[in-house]
């Protein structure tokens, strides 16, 4: 009897979790032509800043231009596949404020482990292809060669990596609830200093000594550098394994973190009654 | 299950904090009674209508039943389970429809109610029957089921609404002003399609409402909810005897002292 019941109710979980993906697989479709001119944006964004190698050589400066590009193409990439994933798992709440369906949300029976899992796993799904059509339509125009790169190491980087990216997004997600008007771009604030001390186009080693340390907890900082030792260097799992040992460590920690700051954060809105559409 | 009251709220108090002028920090802040001690039951199977002003507390009383809010004392109870202290299991057999059709706006009918439905385990199987079968309950042409719900008329959008809360399958339904904004006749079909639910379905249906007709018409007993304090809960004729009056409007001035148009303002919480 027990058994039966936990098997619905974890059947229940699942169904839930598909219906998150199944959602946001909708409004994908439904809003394609502003996904599409937001990849040309995002191209556009990652050639700027990749070209900066050539314009550093033309400029008299003496530089390995073609590693240098590919040090600044993955720094872009990967800002844009952060980006990514933070923007789906703090619109959780945004988006759904907008349109007015997040008191519908809140009060379905589907735990916030299952809801949030489900924004984290389509984030990822869609980010990783996204970030790989990224990369190659950017590596083309650019015109950069790579020498024996391992490109399935980075995979491999970067979606262990999206566990601990899910874990600070589930944490950034709850600031609309607290800050209907602000919290959305709080959580880009968030993106930003993760980033700038994760060494995005520089080595960290560039940075003031307490950056350094704040580098030391942020997951991007393994990321940039195991996808770089995979790329540039061909480096195997193995190999990149000291970057990838530290991202599951953060990834344990920051995902039971990122549930609890959510919770506690839907707590205070329930509490306030800020569970309510603002559109 | 039968033998238990549906809703059984006792003593139920919600505060929300208003900070009155000034900015965010300087703002004096005061704690707002929401609701103030309510108590009623509702029977297995009953309509009851909730009346008041918009602030009265209507909108407050429909979202801590429905999870959405945490009270401040007192209790509720759906179905003998405890809304505070077990909100899943509640959430399982509760559903809504408010004022606003909320809906992803790009999406169609279709799309919205499938991942809705999700949300309650039900899988692709079983909505890809039940979904066509809930749309001609609520007299929604199929033809359009699948047209961003932008393009589609406030009625249609509360129909599917509608619709969406009764794909689940709910025990108790909460409808808070499904009917405000609609036009007469989008109201009618609304109103009809609610009556209709009651005889088929045996629903338990607490209906927060302005609409002093609409109650007369749906509900079993009605309520007078006033700054938060539940005046009454009594059938229309009751209430109208009491308070010495012969419409219920009449009944309703009587009791709470002014009419629906001198409105008090919405509670808006602000955070503590």
């Amino acid at each position: 009897m027990m058994r039966a019941e936990q098997t619905g109710a974890l059947r229940r979980e699942l169904i839930g979790f598909a219906g998150i993906v199944e959602r946001n697989i909708y409004l994908i479709r439904r809003f394609a032509w502003w996904e599409l001119a937001w990849f040309l944006y995002t191209v556009a964004n990652t050639l700027t800043i990749a070209f900066i190698a050539k314009g550093v050589e033309a400029a008299g400066g003496h530089i390995d231009v073609n590693s240098t590009t590919i040090v600044l193409l993955i720094g872009a990439v990967l800002w844009s596949y952060l980006g990514l994933i933070f923007e789906i798992v703090t619109e959780t709440v945004a988006w759904e404020r907008w349109e007015g369906t997040i008191e519908y949300t809140f009060m379905a029976p589907i735990s916030r482990v299952s809801h949030l899992f489900g924004m984290g796993a389509f984030a990822v799904l869609y980010g990783v292809l996204r970030t790989a059509l990224l990369f190659i339509v950017a590596a083309a125009m650019l015109g950069v060669t790579f020498h024996d790169p391992a490109f399935g190491s980075a995979g491999v980087v970067l979606l262990v990596s999206s566990v601990s990216f899910i874990g600070i997004g589930m944490m950034t997600a709850v600031l609309p609830l607290i800050s209907p008007e602000k919290g959305t771009q709080l959580g880009f604030i968030a993106q930003g200093l993760l980033l700038v001390v994760s060494g995005v186009y520089y080595p960290v080693t560039v940075l003031p000594d307490w950056m350094q340390w704040l580098s030391v907890i942020s997951p991007a900082t393994y990321t940039l550098e195991g996808c770089r030792k995979a790329i540039l260097h061909g480096a195997s799992v193995s190999e990149v394994w000291p970057d990838i040992w530290p991202l599951l460590v953060i990834g344990v920690v920051a995902v039971p973190l990122g549930l609890a700051v959510f919770r506690r954060g839907e707590r205070f809105a329930k509490q306030h009654g800020r569970l309510k559409r603002s559109g | 299950m039968s033998g238990l009251p549906a809703v059984q709220v006792h003593n139920l108090r919600k505060e929300f904090i208003r900070r009155d002028g000034g900015s965010r920090m300087r703002g004096r802040r005061r704690r707002v009674p929401a609701l103030h001690g309510l108590t009623f039951e509702m029977r297995r199977g009953e309509c009851v209508a909730i009346l008041g002003q918009n602030g009265s507390g209507k909108s407050t009383l429909v979202r801590l039943l429905s999870t959405l809010l945490l009270h401040d004392g007192g209790s509720a109870h759906v179905f003998g389970v405890d809304v505070f202290a077990k909100p899943r299991a509640v959430q399982r057999m509760v559903n809504r429809v408010s004022v606003e059709a909320s809906f992803f706006k790009r999406m169609s009918p279709m799309e919205n109610l499938s991942y809705s439905a999700r949300f309650y385990g039900l899988g692709p199987r079983e909505t890809r029957a039940r979904i066509p079968e809930i749309l001609a309950m609520v007299g929604f042409p199929p033809e359009r089921s699948g047209e961003p719900m932008e393009d589609l008329s406030r009625g249609m959008q509360q129909k599917i609404a509608l619709a969406r809360a009764l794909l689940t399958a709910p025990m108790l339904l909460l409808l808070d002003e499904p009917t405000t904004g609609l036009d007469p006749r989008s109201k009618l079909e609304v109103q009809d399609f609610i009556r209709r639910l009651r005889e088929e379905h045996d629903s338990t249906i607490l209906l927060c409402t302005h609409d002093m007709a609409e109650a007369e018409a749906l509900a079993d007993r009605i309520g007078i909810l006033d700054r938060g304090e539940l005046l009454c809960l009594d059938t229309a004729d009751a209430i109208m005897r009491r308070y010495g009056a012969d419409t219920l409007e009449q009944a309703f001035l009587n009791a709470t002292g002014h009419s629906f148009e001198d409105e008090d303002g919405e509670r808006e919480a602000v955070p503590a």
